[in-house]
């Protein structure tokens, strides 16, 4: 029987516990947006609840490609590879690299490590897309595949997770505004900023929103929120928030309920009449 | 004439009236309405009090089933028609997993009513794309204890077989406080 839902309705962590649990083997396919909200589809592959394979979207889960996102491939060498070496799969690939000293074996195993766990946390920021569990679809024999323990993973996710959920909280607005302090303290006197505070820095503007500020540095969510949040602790920059209508909850209570005051052994008498009397029907 | 009762709940279109109707020896006692929000017409009416379905097990003791209401906006009703019950069934649409989380959001606010035992039924087994109930089992964080059973509502001994576990469940109960 299929798995299927939204990721509105169950966590990442969900359900990677469930497949673990359960010790599945098969490929959960996600679509959904990615950070720059543009439709993607992740397909996550295990064997007996063990993490295998990852492939996000177009951004290609060849043995080439992967180290290259890595360094351990020059784009040149890439492309040449990509060209002299086509029709290869990544097993006679990867002998081929290995052979020629390009690359170490470990840089394989630790690339692809790397690359599928790049793949799964980047789920764990997904608050919405279709997801289906396909049982027994393996990723092609062609691709070099590396068990990871599930475990780890949920814990790591979970842990980036808060992180992320916490900068959310302290940056709950992403169209908010900034504007540099008006009084900024002895503190800025020996500042040091990095490439991304620098690229925020060049924008802040009550006019433009956080939002706009990372569409235009092509930063993602998580990024500028972490970005701005540590801009914000140096005492550089302030927020200013746009006023929102307030929405209350409405409250609840709850009373206990009553039982009946009966002997058990009575209660056991009715109950065994029951079950007859199910059981004839 | 003794009676006892037992709480058919659930989310909203979980196959609550049709489970109860299964197995009551009367016709279900519906007080269906005609559904007014748009978002939740999946189907045509829905429960907007109670369903009502009996056995009678003999001239002494009759059993009431009484399924809750799914909407939402009508559950002041649970915590009444739970008052006194042997037990309860959440009955969960397996092919509806958006659904999940509002049924276990139902299971731990009857829990909060009373300690008696349940179960949890995976409803509409006979469905392609039914969440199996060892898969609703992990992703609705049940205890091993609690029991997740496969139920088609709409088939008596599915729906027997749901009923004689949870009084299974309610007479190992009173085994271990008789025991205490």
């Amino acid at each position: 029987m299929a798995l299927k839902g939204n990721l509105s309705d169950f966590t990442t962590t969900q359900l990677l516990n469930l497949i673990n649990l359960a010790r599945k083997t098969g490929t959960l396919s996600v679509q959904g947006q990615d950070q720059n909200t543009e439709d993607v589809t992740a397909d996550i592959s295990f064997r007996e609840g063990k993490l295998i394979y990852a492939e996000l979207g177009a951004q290609g889960g060849s043995l080439t490609q992967i180290l290259h996102r890595a360094g351990k491939l020059t784009e040149d060498q890439a492309r040449l590879i990509h060209e002299r070496l086509q029709g290869k799969t990544d097993k006679q690939l990867g002998h081929r690299l290995i052979q020629s000293k390009l690359v170490t074996q470990n840089d394989i195993i630790q690339s692809i490590r790397q690359h599928v766990l790049d793949v799964v946390y980047g789920l764990f920021t997904w608050a919405d897309g279709s997801f289906k569990f396909d049982t027994g679809r393996l990723p092609e024999a062609s691709r070099i595949t590396i068990p990871i323990d599930l475990e780890m993973v949920i814990m790591e996710g979970s842990r980036r997770l808060k992180e992320s959920e916490q900068l959310q909280e302290e940056l709950p607005d992403l169209d908010a505004s900034l504007r540099f302090v008006d009084r900024p303290d002895a503190r800025l006197r020996n500042v040091n900023l990095t490439v991304d505070e620098w690229k925020i820095v060049s924008y802040v503007n009550p006019k433009n929103t956080i939002r706009q500020i990372a569409k235009a540095n092509k930063l993602d969510d998580f990024q500028v929120r972490r970005t701005v949040y540590g801009m914000m602790q140096a005492g550089i920059v302030e927020l200013i928030l746009p006023k929102k209508p307030e929405v209350e909850e409405p409250k609840k209570t709850t009373r206990r309920g009553r039982r009946p005051e009966q002997t058990v052994a009575e209660r056991k008498s009715v109950v065994n009449r029951l079950i007859d009397r199910i059981r004839s029907l | 004439m003794q009676a006892v009762k037992m709480v058919i709940t659930g989310p909203f279109s979980a196959g609550k009236t049709a489970f109860i109707g299964s197995v009551s020896e009367i016709d279900v006692v519906s007080t269906e309405r005609t559904i007014s929000n748009a978002a939740e017409r999946v189907k045509d009416k829905t429960t907007v009090a109670m369903d009502f379905g009996r056995i009678t097990v003999d001239d002494d003791l009759v059993l009431y089933l009484f399924g809750t209401p799914g909407q939402r906006r009508f559950d002041f009703m649970w915590e009444i028609l739970s008052e006194g019950m042997l037990g309860f069934v959440v009955l969960v649409d397996s092919t509806k997993p958006e659904t999940f989380r509002e049924a276990k959001r139902i299971l731990e606010t009857f829990q909060s009513y009373a300690s008696t035992p349940y179960v949890v039924a995976a409803n509409k087994q006979d469905h392609e794309d039914a969440w199996p109930p060892d898969d609703l089992r992990i992703i609705l964080r049940l205890d091993p204890s609690v029991k997740v059973l496969p139920c088609v509502s709409l088939q008596k001994e599915s729906v027997k077989n749901v009923l004689l576990e949870l009084l299974y469940s309610i007479l190992e109960q009173l085994d271990k406080e008789g025991s205490k």
